[in-house]
């Protein structure tokens, strides 16, 4: 017997595109700005995030956090000590969050009554790079630590994102960091990516990285991995 | 690795497509991916091969087209393809652009499928 043959054009991403849809008019509504951190295990980003809920509230600004893990609810309780609303996710092995595990952890809480929210994805440069999480900007840390040709081995990941941090940058003479191979490989991967260095440990930094975020939260741009509308071209992004 | 997990969406989305097509059996699948879909072909057979097992789409071929990036070059006012994707530049004239016209897909395109023989 001769197999009939089916189209079915459809993406495998499509399912978390429309969720990401849905959290975007949420957060949209509600008058949160979402940043996605995304960046290899170790790079800083949780402490760069208790510092920036510190920050944040101590200039009487509403932040809040959603904390993604493969297996430990550590990160959640370090943040919980800046005294901004704090979740776990859990992702038991998964590598990476989807925009469906967002929209279960935001049950019962009350967005309108925030100013920011923080999703720290899971330390992978891999598997998050193709998960729209409905953010206005995802944000890519480097640490002084690694490779500067990182950018150029995860080019999906460095290539969706809207700013990159180049992070711990007062170790940056100790470790012989080439800054000049760094912005070479972040212009070749992301043409014109918006770039800040900063040391959550030290403070270095820390005040441009606010000014990023409200200007972010002033101008409430389209996140360059926004999902495109249903229908639509590509993001063009 | 999240290539398993990306088979059992697909292996979900075709089981989907093909009931409401009537049934049967799937006995390939054509599918493509694009060079920035960050899908590594190899890890998403193996995924494919063992969450298919049960399933209408077991032992299913999959026939896989990789695409590589179309960046829309505003100097050149066309698109062109890139020979990687380290360099969001125009191969051409150089202009560097974020405008990617192709490259991000991950997508099933056709099945082909078997009636099931009726039991007696």
């Amino acid at each position: 017997m001769k197999p009939r043959v089916l189209e079915i054009r459809q993406g495998v991403f499509e399912k978390n595109d429309l969720l990401a849809r849905d959290l975007r008019a949420r957060f949209e509504a509600a008058g949160v700005t979402v940043f996605n951190l995304v960046s290899s295990p170790g790079a800083g980003k949780t402490l760069l995030l208790e510092r920036t809920l510190t920050l944040l509230r101590e200039g009487g600004l509403r932040p809040a956090a959603l904390v993604g893990d493969v297996a430990t609810e550590n990160d959640a309780k370090r943040l919980a000590r800046s005294g901004a609303p704090t979740r776990q996710i859990v992702t038991a092995g998964n590598c990476h969050l989807e925009a469906g595990m967002i929209g279960r952890h935001l049950e019962g809480w009350p967005l309108d009554d925030l100013d920011f929210l923080f999703i720290e994805n899971v330390g992978n440069l891999v598997c998050p790079a193709h998960y729209d999480l409905g953010e206005n900007a995802r944000v890519v840390l480097l640490s002084v630590t690694e490779g500067e040709d990182k950018p150029l081995k995860y080019p999906p990941m460095f290539h969706s994102a809207d700013a990159a941090l180049i992070t711990k940058i007062d170790l940056a003479e100790a470790t012989g960091f080439d800054r000049a191979a760094v912005y070479e490989a972040l212009e070749s991967v992301r043409p014109g990516i918006e770039t800040l260095e900063l040391s959550a440990r030290t403070g270095q930094g820390m005040e441009a990285w606010l000014d990023y975020l409200l200007r972010v939260r002033a101008t409430s741009p389209l996140a360059a991995f926004a999902s495109p509308a249903p229908g639509g071209e590509g993001t063009g992004a | 690795m999240h290539e398993l997990s990306l088979a059992e969406s697909l292996i979900e989305q075709v089981e989907r497509a093909v009931e409401a097509a009537g049934g049967g059996h799937v006995t390939a699948l054509q599918l493509s991916i694009g060079a920035l879909a960050g899908v590594d072909a190899a890890a998403l057979r193996f995924g494919f091969d063992v969450a298919a097992q049960g399933t209408r789409l077991d032992g299913a071929t999959l026939d896989i087209t990789l695409l590589p990036v179309i960046i829309h070059c505003p100097s050149c006012d066309a698109g062109v393809e890139l020979p990687d994707i380290q360099h969001f530049r125009c191969p051409r004239c150089g202009t560097p652009s974020l405008d990617v016209r192709q490259g991000r897909e991950l997508t099933i395109e056709t099945v082909e499928v078997l009636d099931e023989t009726p039991s007696p």
